[in-house]
């Protein structure tokens, strides 16, 4: 029992406590300063109709959509490749996690600056010898998110190599040996092979993700406060202007509710859907 | 035992016309690798070395104007107070992986070794809260820390606001429970019957074979509150007590591109050092984490 204490504690406190809060927050009305009232459903119907909501849930599914777009297929095919690399791989996972390891605001504050919209910024210098721009990028508000999703896939990418990575080093080699003697060639072994193996993780990982790009909010906070216009005004930063600009706590968390239900009907819809194709 | 092998066989490696593309597809990505990985933090260094000029005129300049700016560095880390904020920061990444570590060490040791008949119950109540996206408790981890229950103590703007929260960690608790789970029985029934009690097996049983996960979880618990920026720009609003990434921000509304890039370089330098010498636990944390989600 004494083990128990430090994760008993942390936990009640510090997760279960605040999850069961948040719901019964939902449907309360509170300031911090007043005392607490029960007002129902009325902080949905305050969520529901604020018309920020809507704007702001399309913005975040633009983005999870971009996302998905450019950052799923290219932590695979990387993984892919380096992991018939053997020995020399080490060189290219090191490279690869780099911007990983970059702490956030670091990699922000950085691309804010190679995003700078005159024709001496970095990019549009570099996309300028090849005669292209000057582009706004993040001062526009059609490409502004589209700037966002390009930092986020090269912050992320990283950390889903690695994840394939080891997924694929438990191919059993016999499997390649007896589709090799079976005669297939190079391209059907990666295909029969290699990609049903990944099948599992790459349905996780594709669920994972969505979940994860869902909840997009220091780089729309850091790289444009939510602008041009709304444009990268996502729902996490809604729910934190809703939190800790306008002090509507009960909003907040009915914000925070309907995500959590989006995400957990996502994940069940998605569960299902996919069921047959996951076991191998 | 099946050696090490990939979808090419041996036999395919040394065919032209396997082998040529292969080759040029290596060269290619380990340039796109090189540009992606490494050059954003070269050019940091550039950049934080030279004269404001010369990043806004000309990004892509290897020191065109010839001067290196070495005071920059200095500048930053003393007028910018980056040093003192990456203490901050430093200090706040320790006490989390303390923290998480004593956490994590005793809740494996229950449910792993000591089992008790509530075990599988507080299991799936931690395993549960995988599953709920992190969003739900944002606004009332938060409301907690300002006003914690039953004792009523307001832990903002103590660094107990961001050590104790990130310790509610379901994945760490796992791995480790999982390690527990792979050193023999044998090894504590023998302590038992030498008359060791259940604190002395944890202290000097348990925690010496576990040494390559708490590494683990140390690694993981730095790097993720040394990357952290939402949970300390609630929590901690005393600049005193900020880390490097909720200071940067507002050092880069005030102060000058070349000093603003200096800091940033060097709130970037640790982490990577970090991260190139102990590479293998690094990517093997990494490697579980895809394992434990899959």
């Amino acid at each position: 029992m004494l083990f128990a204490l430090p994760v008993l504690l942390v936990f009640l406190v510090f997760s279960w406590g605040p999850i069961v809060k948040g719901l019964v927050m939902s449907v309360q009305q509170t300031n911090l300063v007043d005392p607490v009232k029960w007002v129902g459903l009325d902080n949905f119907h305050y969520v529901l109709t604020d018309p920020g909501v809507g704007q702001a849930a399309l913005n975040t599914l633009w983005f999870t959509l971009l996302a998905l777009l450019f950052g799923f297929p290219v932590p695979v095919l990387l993984a892919m490749f380096l992991s018939e690399l053997r020995g020399r791989s080490w060189l290219y996972t090191t490279l690869a996690y780099l911007p990983v390891i970059t702490p956030p605001v670091v990699a922000i504050l950085l691309w804010r600056f190679f995003y700078d919209p005159s024709p001496s910024g970095m990019f549009n210098t570099i996309l300028g010898t090849v005669g292209l721009g000057p582009y706004p990028w993040l001062d526009s508000p059609s490409s502004a998110m589209p700037s966002i999703v390009l930092e986020a896939t090269w912050a992320g990418a990283g950390n889903a190599v690695i994840i394939y990575l080891a997924a694929l080093t438990s191919v059993r080699a016999d499997l390649y040996e007896a589709a090799e003697l079976d005669g297939a060639g190079v391209v059907r072994r990666v295909w029969h092979v290699m990609l049903p193996h990944l099948r599992g993780v790459l349905l996780l990982m594709l669920l994972l993700q969505v979940i994860g790009t869902m909840q997009l909010f220091t780089e729309p906070l850091l790289f444009t406060g939510g602008g041009p216009q709304n444009s990268t005004m996502t729902i996490l930063l809604l729910i934190y202007n809703y939190a800790f600009v306008n002090g509507d706590y009960g909003a907040a968390t009915a914000l925070s509710v309907l995500l959590a239900i989006a995400l957990a009907v996502l994940s069940a819809v998605f569960q299902l859907a996919t069921r047959g194709w996951s076991t191998e | 035992m099946s050696q090490e092998r990939g979808a090419l066989s041996d036999a395919d490696r040394k065919l032209p016309r396997v082998r040529v593309p292969f080759v040029i597809g290596q060269v290619l990505v380990l340039i796109g690798l090189l540009i992606a990985g490494l050059g954003p933090m070269l050019w940091l260094f550039k950049a934080a070395i030279s004269p404001t000029q010369d990043s806004i005129r000309s990004p892509l300049g290897w020191f065109p104007s010839g001067q290196v700016q070495w005071q920059n560095l200095a500048t930053a880390w003393q007028q910018g107070h980056i040093g003192y904020y990456l203490g901050n920061t430093a200090y706040i990444a320790a006490g989390t992986a303390i923290v998480s570590l004593i956490v994590c060490t005793t809740a494996g040791y229950t449910l792993s070794v000591l089992r008790p008949r509530w075990g599988s119950v507080l299991s799936a109540l931690i395993l549960a809260t995988l599953f709920v996206p992190h969003i739900v408790s944002l606004v009332p981890l938060y409301l907690t820390v300002l006003k914690l229950p039953l004792v009523h103590a307001n832990l903002t703007n103590t660094f107990w606001a961001v050590w104790l929260p990130p310790a509610a960690s379901a994945f760490n608790v796992l791995i480790v429970k999982r390690f527990f789970d792979g050193i023999p029985r044998e090894y504590f029934e023998a302590a038992r019957i030498d008359g060791a009690g259940s604190i002395r097996v944890f202290t000097s049983l348990v925690l010496p074979l576990s040494r390559p996960i708490l590494g683990v979880v140390v690694l993981l618990s730095i790097i993720s509150s040394w990357k952290d920026y939402l949970w300390p720009l609630l929590v901690l609003t005393n600049p005193d007590l900020q880390p490097v990434s909720v200071a940067l921000p507002k050092i880069a509304k005030v102060t000058e591109l070349n000093i603003q890039l200096a800091g940033l370089f060097l709130a970037l330098l640790i982490p990577v050092l970090l991260f190139l010498v102990f590479q293998r636990a690094f990517l093997r944390g990494v490697g579980l984490s895809g394992g434990i989600k899959a």
